[in-house]
């Protein structure tokens, strides 16, 4: 990726940020300017990590659950014909039914701390994924299924050998969907009920009127998230190559 | 090997309730090369596909029949245009795929013969994607031969390559296929007079036999006789267009 453009609007938004803080003289507890909110970030900066670490680890544990638990579905789906007339409806169903809804719930059955967290992730992530994967592994050439079949192929090992490595890179496409949706799927359960956690930090200081304190901590999640974007995105490519 | 057997196939095929082909009477003769020529669209992968026992789209009656009253699905071997190699598998893993596919072990020294007679052994690692289309080629046809059945059914197998390349192919192919019963669907008169024992022009209106010169197969590029039926096969096509 090319630096130089990052970094030039990186200071094209922080300069307009200021100015607009200038300009309009917003008090702080609307509006913190950049310098403050860096200086706050660094003041906190222990305080931000370790409410950092939690909400990572949920976000890594709910995108390993959810991308083994949607890989899992779709190839379970893609092997039967009746499963997948079953179960593709209360798969479009649940995922009609907006998760964030089902925050409340999570929390009552798995409690404050992580589990319910890494569920809302899994619950978020494991639609994308399922239902990408699927549409790769029901997209295989024709050409190889002819083939396969003018070989007398046994149907698990043309899934095995043809059919789930040409959908690979619909795998990427779906992990790169999950790597966006779940560090929104731990935020969210962390605003429904939790001690620890970015989204907690957010909740408490915006409370308290610490804007400064919150931009920090939006600032260290959107970080995150962008670094789980090229780390996912390194292995999406991976996938694809094959 | 037990190729001593013919292949008849009677009948006609509709296309979405269209005539696709009128009835026609197709013999491929044990053992020996039989091509079907005709323009695009005119049905002749279609039969093909019919005796390869796969999907076609069209709906064929009539009937398809082994001399030996024998399964004919079972005892073939394919190889279309494209050569269908996983891009994801090496050279040697390709050629090996029917076995992968049946659950079965793979007879590598079958493997290392096939390697040496197409020329590719110093290529059996790489993927499809390091070689060169003649090269892809042979690799396709060292997995057919890979099965070895008694029937071989080539679609167009090598349409896309340029006429060096096509040439080196087509005397490789008969070599490699000796002792085996081959249809050839081309639409290039030319492979026809190299390659045939038998000739079936194909048109809406059924099916023309023609017999090609006498000289053993695959006929000397420079062979005048097959350069002059060459020319009346051209001319036939040509007035076989509505």
């Amino acid at each position: 990726m090319k630096t130089l453009p990052i970094v030039a609007a990186t200071a094209f938004a922080i300069l307009l940020w200021q100015a607009v803080v200038s300009v309009t003289g917003l008090p702080r507890f609307i509006l913190p300017s950049p310098l403050l909110v860096m200086e706050t970030w660094w003041q906190n900066r222990w305080l931000i990590a370790e409410h950092l670490l939690v909400t990572a680890a949920e976000v890594l544990i709910g995108l390993m659950i959810g991308t083994a638990l949607g890989a899992a579905t779709a190839i379970q789906l893609a092997a039967s014909t009746r499963m997948r007339v079953l179960v593709r409806p209360i798969l479009v169903f649940t995922q009609a039914l907006p998760v964030f809804a089902l925050a409340p719930i999570l929390t009552l059955w798995f409690g404050f701390g992580l589990w319910s967290k890494i569920a809302m992730a899994v619950l978020i992530i494991y639609f994308p994924v399922a239902s990408s994967f699927l549409d790769g592994l029901l997209r295989t050439a024709p050409g190889y299924l002819d083939l396969a079949r003018t070989m007398q192929a046994r149907p698990i090992f043309v899934l095995l050998y043809v059919r789930i490595p040409a959908a690979l890179p619909s795998l990427a496409s779906g992990l790169r969907l999950a790597a966006v949706y779940a560090p929104i799927g731990a935020v969210i359960g962390e605003w429904v009920g939790a001690s620890r956690g970015l989204g907690y930090l957010m909740l408490l200081a915006n409370g308290r009127a610490k804007t400064d304190l919150m931009f920090a901590a939006v600032l260290t999640l959107g970080l995150f998230a962008i670094l789980l974007h090229l780390v996912i995105n390194r292995l999406a490519q991976r996938l694809e190559r094959n | 090997m037990a190729g001593s057997f013919s292949i008849t196939v009677k009948g006609h095929a509709d296309l979405k309730g269209m005539p696709l082909f009128a009835p026609i009477s197709l013999e491929l003769t044990a053992q020996r090369w039989t091509c079907l020529l005709g323009g695009s669209g005119v049905g002749k992968s279609t039969i093909l596909r019919l005796i390869a026992g796969l999907e076609t789209g069209a709906t064929f009656t009539g009937r398809i029949e082994a001399s030996d009253g024998g399964q004919i699905a079972t005892r073939i071997a394919y190889m279309a245009q494209d050569d269908l190699l996983l891009p994801w598998a090496t050279v040697a893993g390709n050629i090996t795929l029917g076995a992968r596919l049946r659950g079965k072990q793979r007879d590598k020294s079958r493997l290392k013969q096939l390697l040496e007679r197409t020329g590719l052994t110093e290529h059996a690692a790489k993927t499809p994607a390091q070689l060169s289309g003649g090269q892809r080629q042979r690799a396709a046809l060292a997995r057919t031969l890979m099965e070895d059945k008694p029937v071989v059914l080539l679609d167009e197998p090598f349409s896309a390559l340029d006429a060096r390349t096509r040439a080196q192919m087509q005397d490789l192919a008969v070599e490699l296929l000796d002792g085996r019963t081959v249809l050839i669907v081309t639409h290039d008169p030319g492979e026809a007079a190299r390659l045939a024992h038998a000739i079936a022009i194909l048109s809406p209106g059924g099916l023309v036999s023609r017999q090609p010169p006498g000289h053993p197969i695959p006929r000397p590029i420079d062979d005048l006789d097959s350069l002059e039926f060459h020319a009346s096969l051209m001319r036939d096509l040509m007035v076989d267009q509505p």
